[in-house]
């Protein structure tokens, strides 16, 4: 080879960071601090606003990890919602304070995922789908059964009552943003390891990855029982939140309804989809919730019209159209100019 | 001899899942879609089946004449115009659109009707009320068996319907290889609309049935879509005969388990569905639809 | 008489590029071979005549017609018929089941169930059997059966002779002899070039999409064929690396 062609020959190396991202993540870090001090600084009821944003952000995110990096539709993960609340009350009951036992409660729900994982994930689309919804209507028949558990009427967390409301809603904000940093963040751990890329491959052909060696079974168990104990906690906190659960409500599947209109809405598959999906749908339940039926109506014709018109969702149109990413979780080959001599 | 009579009952409740089972077990092997709405038409059936009886002031089985042609009509245009554009966007939006109708449907109906709790049993006449007497404990509902009859009409209809006319070898050959199909001559898409048009009749059939034989409610919808996915699982899907064993056997547990206590009567059908999906069978029968 | 005339048809598998702006025109009554090496193109310009793939750029006519937005169950009827690679017979369904399907569709003309299981008298003794239980040969028998029962003009076969013993071969061989004899249009898909030159009239050999070489079967040798199946010569090749 002469000189020229070798100076020809650019090196390539390999970048996860852009400045875009790098600027994200410090703003990210940024907001996470300025969020933790709004009790301090902020009225109640603003507290009580970010505390329903937030957790309608944990519900996104965590419908999101199983169907938009797993291509597991559920409609049963109010199964994990309501596992989470009663757990809280169960462990509750035995003494624990009503904080420490929401956060047992969701690593409860986690590990529950498990044995209904084994019966579950066997299932593909839309078996799965309903796999899922039987499964959430027979725990919620079992728990209406145990009367402990208040049975068919609810129950309420009476450990609550010590704290004065403000001070109470001030921890169940604090809890609830830990909660949804935590979440992210092992969402966005796992996209950015090996098993990222490896949920990719299942999500665009299942048989293709099992053949170079993807994990394909244990890759959709993480993601189950991530999302199990994401919206366990989701649970605990919602009871947290209202301080009295029912079977029908915890366990109903209108919780489903509103994970799909914010992930379909806000960008399937993508990180900062569900995100903006949570604050889309916050600001129409806002608006638009005393409308009853009609509200309902509105939120399954959005679901059917993104599905069908515009299936990458709002971010995801906005992403495609403009090649942007915040997060730092792709790959870039980037060109080393260098010129040997 | 209270057991004879308890699984006589779940064979007759069983006839009523299979017959909203096989609308969902058609369209599943036909499309791949599992319609998350189906058990919401269903009770769009019954409301107009509701709605036609008082209007007309005639039994709800004259007006499954103008209903059951109506409904194929809608289940035409709802393959058309919805669920076509869904099959193109993969596995993923069909379920998201079939979710999305079954929202909207119950929410509609609930704008419509109020959400009071109807029964068509009053005016469907003295059928609905007679029985047989077997013995003194043993009671045979005239109606009971007549859905029976219906239902092994029906799936036997249409498994002769499938096996022997070119229409149904049409559907078959759709269901087995769609692009080999179309280039014998076959136009999918008509295919895929005559199938959601069977299935959405037997749908409104079934919710009829159901609404004769005891209550309904705008949000009836789920419980009957979760029956009939039971009931297509048990049986075995792929096989229409079987969707009328899985209903029966839905039925039987859940009739027995109503028999040992009220509150068992749906948790014994979620078990029973959730052993067979658990058992050796369940795992086949599973293989099978997820190769193709 | 020009039944089949494309002009500069181009194909696309997502980014792939696989058809590149081939053109041809075929005489009714001609027999064509098309060749090359796999995933030089020929599975996907057989799908896009038939409307099975879509044409990204370029016109299709049929008999003076354009039909390149036709979809592929209407091409059916107007005479074209595909026999598919890999046979893709309803497998579920009996010989005779397949043969009807195809027969719901059909153009007026001779083929009928009858005439099919008399032309592969092979077929007769299974005609009640389940595709899924046939050997190759007989899958590839019923497969072009299939594709008669629509009494097509124009009949397009991709592979017929992939993965079959080589006495199948010569039998689904001998039956389409018969066949072209008959007078039908063909356009035949072959990795075996023997067999491929010898049924045909014309010749096309396709490399990446494009056609590199077109002659008279008779004037072609095989040493020319097999140099531009291989992209080392041929029309318009500059000879490439030594």
């Amino acid at each position: 080879m002469t000189a020229q062609d070798r100076s020809a020959t650019a090196r390539y190396t390999v970048e996860r960071w852009t400045r875009l991202s790098r600027l994200t993540m410090t703003g990210i870090g940024a907001l996470v601090v300025v969020l933790a001090l709004v009790p301090l600084a902020l009225t109640t009821y603003v507290v009580e606003q970010l505390t329903e944003l937030f957790l309608l952000a944990i519900l996104a995110a965590m419908w999101n990890a199983l169907a938009g990096y797993g291509g597991l539709i559920s409609i049963g993960q109010q199964a994990f919602l309501g596992l989470g609340a009663y757990a809280t009350i169960f462990i509750a009951q035995r003494g624990v304070p009503p904080y420490l036992a929401m956060v047992l409660a969701a690593l409860v729900a986690g590990a529950i995922a498990l044995p209904i994982s084994v019966l579950v994930l066997r299932l593909r689309g839309g078996q799965f789908a309903i796999g899922t919804w039987v499964v959430a209507e027979v725990l919620a028949l079992l728990i209406a059964l145990d009367h402990d558990l208040g049975g068919g009427t609810g129950v309420s967390l009476t450990g609550l009552n010590i704290y004065p409301p403000d001070d109470r809603q001030a921890y169940t904000y604090w809890l609830t943003l830990g909660f949804g940093a935590v979440l992210l963040g092992l969402i966005f751990g796992v996209l950015r390891s090996p098993t990222g890329a490896a949920l990719q491959a299942i999500r665009d052909d299942e048989e293709a990855a099992a053949s170079l060696g993807v994990r394909v079974d244990t890759s959709k168990l993480l993601l189950f029982v991530l999302a199990a104990f994401g919206c366990g906690a989701a649970g605990a906190l919602t009871l947290a939140n209202t301080l009295f659960i029912q079977p029908q409500s915890i366990f109903g599947v209108s919780w489903t309804a509103y994970m799909i209109f914010m992930v379909l809405v806000g960008g399937l598959g993508t990180f900062e989809g569900p995100l903006i999906g949570a604050v889309v749908f916050f600001a129409i339940q806002h608006w638009f919730a005393d409308l009853g039926a009609w509200y309902l109506i509105g939120l399954g014709a959005t679901a059917i019209a993104f599905a069908l018109l515009l299936p990458r969702g709002l971010w995801g149109w906005v992403e495609h159209r403009f090649h942007l990413r915040l997060f730092p979780l792709g790959y870039r080959l980037e060109r080393a100019a260098q010129r040997e001599p | 001899m209270i057991w004879v009579s308890v699984v006589i009952q779940g064979v007759l409740l069983g006839a009523v899942y299979s017959l909203f089972a096989c609308g969902l077990s058609l369209m599943f092997g036909v499309m791949r879609i599992i319609n998350l709405a189906h058990g919401d038409i269903a009770v769009v059936g019954a409301y107009l089946a509701w709605v036609v009886a008082t209007k007309a002031g005639v039994s709800p089985f004259v007006s499954l004449i103008v209903i059951l042609p109506a409904m194929l009509v809608v289940g035409y245009a709802l393959q058309v115009a919805l669920l076509a554009r869904s099959l193109r966007g993969g596995q993923l939006v069909p379920l998201l659109t079939t979710f999305g109708l079954a929202i909207v449907i119950q929410n509609v109906l609930l704008e419509i009707f109020s959400p009071d709790v109807r029964s068509l049993g009053a005016s469907a006449g003295a059928i609905t009320k007679s029985s047989w007497r077997i013995t003194d404990a043993l009671a045979i509902s005239w109606f009971g068996v007549a859905i029976l009859v219906v239902a092994v009409l029906v799936l036997g209809g249409l498994d002769v319907f499938l096996r022997r006319t070119a229409l149904g070898r049409e559907m078959r050959a759709t269901a087995q290889d769609p692009d080999a199909a179309q280039l014998v001559g076959v136009d999918a898409r008509a295919v895929y609309a005559r199938a959601t048009a069977i299935a959405v009749a037997t749908a409104a059939l079934a919710g009829t049935f159901l609404a004769i034989r005891s209550t309904f409610e705008p949000s009836s919808g789920p419980t009957q879509l979760i029956f009939a996915f039971e009931a297509v699982v048990i049986g075995g899907t792929g096989s229409l005969w079987g969707t009328l064993v899985g209903g029966i056997v839905l039925g039987v547990a859940q009739t027995i388990g109503a028999h040992i206590h009220p509150q068992y009567s749906m948790l014994a059908g979620h078990l029973v569905f959730l052993a067979v999906l658990a058992s050796p069978r369940g795992r086949m029968l599973l293989a099978r639809s997820a190769r193709t | 008489m020009t039944l089949l005339s494309v002009e500069r048809l181009d194909a696309r598998h997502g980014l792939l590029h696989a058809v590149r702006g081939v053109s041809l025109a075929l005489a009714e009554g001609e027999k064509l071979a098309l060749v090359g090496a796999n995933g030089a193109g020929k599975t996907t310009l057989l799908r896009a005549l038939a409307g099975a793939h879509p044409a990204a750029a370029g016109t299709v006519r049929f008999d003076g017609a354009d039909i390149t937005a036709l979809p592929a169950h209407r091409r059916v009827a107007l005479g074209i018929a595909l026999v598919p690679e890999g046979r893709r017979l309803f497998p579920e369904m009996t010989v005779v089941e397949n043969l009807l399907v195809a027969g719901r569709h059909r153009r007026p003309g001779p083929w009928t169930v009858d005439t099919v299981l008399d032309a592969f008298p092979l077929l007769r003794p299974l005609r009640h059997r389940r595709a899924a239980n046939l050997s190759g040969g007989e899958q590839q028998a019923t497969a072009i059966g299939r594709a008669l029962m629509t009494n097509p003009r124009l009949l397009l076969l991709d592979e017929v002779s992939l993965g079959l013993a080589p006495q199948a071969v010569d039998a689904v061989y001998e039956s389409l002899t018969g066949l072209i004899a008959s007078g039908t249009t063909v356009v035949l898909v072959e990795q075996d070039l023997a067999r491929g030159m010898q049924i045909a009239d014309r010749v096309i050999c396709l490399l990446e999409g494009r056609i590199v070489l077109e002659g008279a079967a008779a004037e072609l040798t095989r040493e020319r064929v097999t140099a531009a199946y291989f992209g080392l010569g041929g029309l318009g090749g500059a000879g490439g690396k030594p």
